[in-house]
């Protein structure tokens, strides 16, 4: 039995700091984050590194040539009653969700970031002179070759050999960005790493981010960027999982594409759990058939396969989807949050495939990549523009502009898949069915008397010494059904460190 | 495989049959004027200055 997929998101925003002399963007996501926390918490509580190891590799060995990515510890970090953590990472603000039972549920959070950032950007702004503005995007590069990521991460099962994992999940990653990419006008893959020609008649490509993946499999995030990342740190009880670091989507403005994304992504990885997949669908050269289907928005190239095959990308996740009804079938969707949520990413992949199959423009207000396609077309015909014109390298970027006055994304029509109600609560409340709901409660309840907490531990200061760690090794204990009662009973950290046993 | 076929071949029928002629070209006319509308506001909150705009979006690589 697969492990259940417990899913988080984990979004580096772009931030542009409008002011008359320079600015400097480190300090400009401090302020984003200072003014919400400032603004909106009554206490502060900052992360914990004692238990981080990001340079741990699933491979079970570190490459002395690879680079482990470095902890900023000295910048701002806090963590939030909703279970999340918000931080200041590299030049970028950062906001994870916390940890979630299911695809739905993580949208909702991811949705609440969002609010989050627009909310801290006008608390922010409030603060600066009339002259000075902080915009954040919601996007993935800056049209001149930086990259930021959006991140998934899912619970794996620590049995399973990472081989395997790597096998199955590589065609999968190459080719998903069809219905999970966020478009981008434009290519940043240096000139001499071209093919040639890559467009067809427009500069635009589906994915923001396949431009920058150069390996297959490693450690990096910040330079030769692999499709499958092996960072072995699973902020849980390491002899029993993995946690399998994506680092590969696009940060979807869709709500029904971070969905597919991360319901579709966690079916297949169940599928592996479950040794279910019979044979790898492998291309012959994952990185070039990953910027070849980027590119291909008429989605008719052909993929060469190590078996010599050549297959649609398309048609490699058809085959993905029938092998996932089949999983459904034999081993039921408890793995990926239950029947509901499970029949409908099925139902929702399927459709999404058959409208790309049929006719992609008819999914314009699904898809953030032909919604943008759509959107561009319309403007440059109406206005007499080039593609390569500046004025729809703007629209590429205000597409992901957050700020509620300027988001194309929200004028484009997207089906929602949240209501405005469960978004609003899930900026302040943690999901009910994972440890994030300990981990908010206590903050919100017993702030004062937390010293920090990360993603597997909390640490109390109940005023005798010495500090008191409460470890949280389950990502599915500590849910409401387990100490809901127990929290609202509790008067002080104190009493519930003693009921806690600890 | 078979499945997966009967998938496919459904596609284009379930998305072709329900509309008669007319009524498609009614839709896209209600699509075409949908898209007027949406291009009229972007026309009014895009960014004034896109070149400036562009140039100036310059972001730190990060992760």
């Amino acid at each position: 039995m697969a492990v259940h997929k417990v899913v988080g998101i984990e979004t580096e925003f772009g931030i542009i700091h409008r002011c008359t002399g320079d600015s400097n963007p480190v300090a400009a996501s401090s302020m984003i984050i200072n003014a919400y926390v400032n603004g909106f918490l009554c206490q502060r509580v900052s992360w914990d590194f004692e238990d981080e190891q990001p340079g741990a590799d699933a491979r079970g060995f570190n490459e002395f040539d690879a680079l482990a990515p470095e902890i900023e510890t000295h910048l701002v970090n806090a963590v939030l009653t909703n279970g999340a953590r918000y931080y200041v990472d590299h030049a970028h603000p950062e906001l994870s969700t916390p940890e979630c039972s299911d695809a739905r549920q993580c949208v909702v959070y991811d949705r609440a970031a969002e609010e989050i950032l627009i909310r801290s950007m006008q608390a922010a702004n409030n603060l600066l002179p009339d002259d000075e503005e902080l915009v954040i995007h919601k996007n993935n590069s800056d049209g001149k070759g930086n990259s930021y990521g959006c991140h998934e991460n899912y619970l794996l099962d620590r049995d399973v050999p990472f081989g395997r994992v790597v096998t199955h999940i590589l065609p999968f990653f190459v080719t998903r960005q069809i219905f999970c990419g966020a478009g981008k006008l434009g290519i940043e893959v240096p000139m001499d790493d071209r093919s040639p020609a890559p467009f067809g008649d427009r500069p635009f490509q589906i994915s923001q981010r396949a431009d920058f993946f150069e390996e297959e499999v490693g450690l990096e995030t910040t330079l030769k960027r692999p499709i499958v990342n092996t960072r072995d740190e699973p902020h849980a009880d390491t002899r029993k999982y993995r946690r399998l670091h994506v680092i590969l989507g696009d940060a979807n403005m869709s709500e029904l594409q971070t969905y597919l994304k991360l319901g579709t992504t966690s079916l297949v990885l169940a599928m592996i759990d479950d040794d279910f997949v019979p044979e790898p669908l492998t291309p012959l050269v994952p990185v070039a058939a990953l910027r070849q289907v980027s590119f291909d928005t008429a989605l008719s190239g052909l993929i060469e396969m190590v078996d010599g095959r050549r297959m649609r990308a398309i048609e490699v996740q058809w085959e993905y989807l029938e092998l996932a009804r089949k999983y459904a079938q034999s081993h039921g969707l408890d793995p990926v949050g239950g029947d509901d949520v499970g029949n409908d990413i099925l139902d929702r992949w399927e459709a999404v495939l058959t409208g790309l199959e049929s006719d992609p423009m008819s999914l314009a207000t699904q898809l953030d990549w032909v919604a943008k396609l759509r959107l561009y077309g319309a403007f440059a015909e109406r206005h007499g523009l080039d593609w390569d014109d500046p004025k729809l390298a703007a629209l590429d970027l205000q597409y992901h502009d957050l700020r509620p006055s300027k988001s194309l994304a929200r004028r484009v029509g997207l089906e929602r898949i949240t209501t405005d109600d469960e978004v609003d609560e899930a900026v302040s409340v943690p999901p009910p069915t994972t440890r994030a709901y300990f981990r908010g409660r206590c903050l919100d309840k017993f702030g004062d008397e937390i010293v920090a907490a990360n993603w597997d531990s909390m640490v109390f200061d109940i005023g005798t010494d010495p500090l008191r760690r409460v470890p949280m090794l389950e990502p599915l204990r500590g849910t409401r059904a387990h100490v809901g009662s127990l929290l609202d009973e509790c008067r002080d950290a104190a009493e519930l460190l003693r009921r806690l046993g600890n | 495989m078979a499945e997966r076929e009967q998938m496919r071949r459904s596609a284009p029928r379930e998305t072709e049959s329900p509309a008669p002629q007319d009524t498609s070209s009614e839709g896209a006319t209600e699509l075409k004027a949908e898209l007027d509308d949406l291009l009229d506001e972007i026309d009014d909150v895009l960014e004034t200055n896109a070149e400036e705009f562009v140039k100036n979006y310059v972001q730190k690589g990060g992760e």
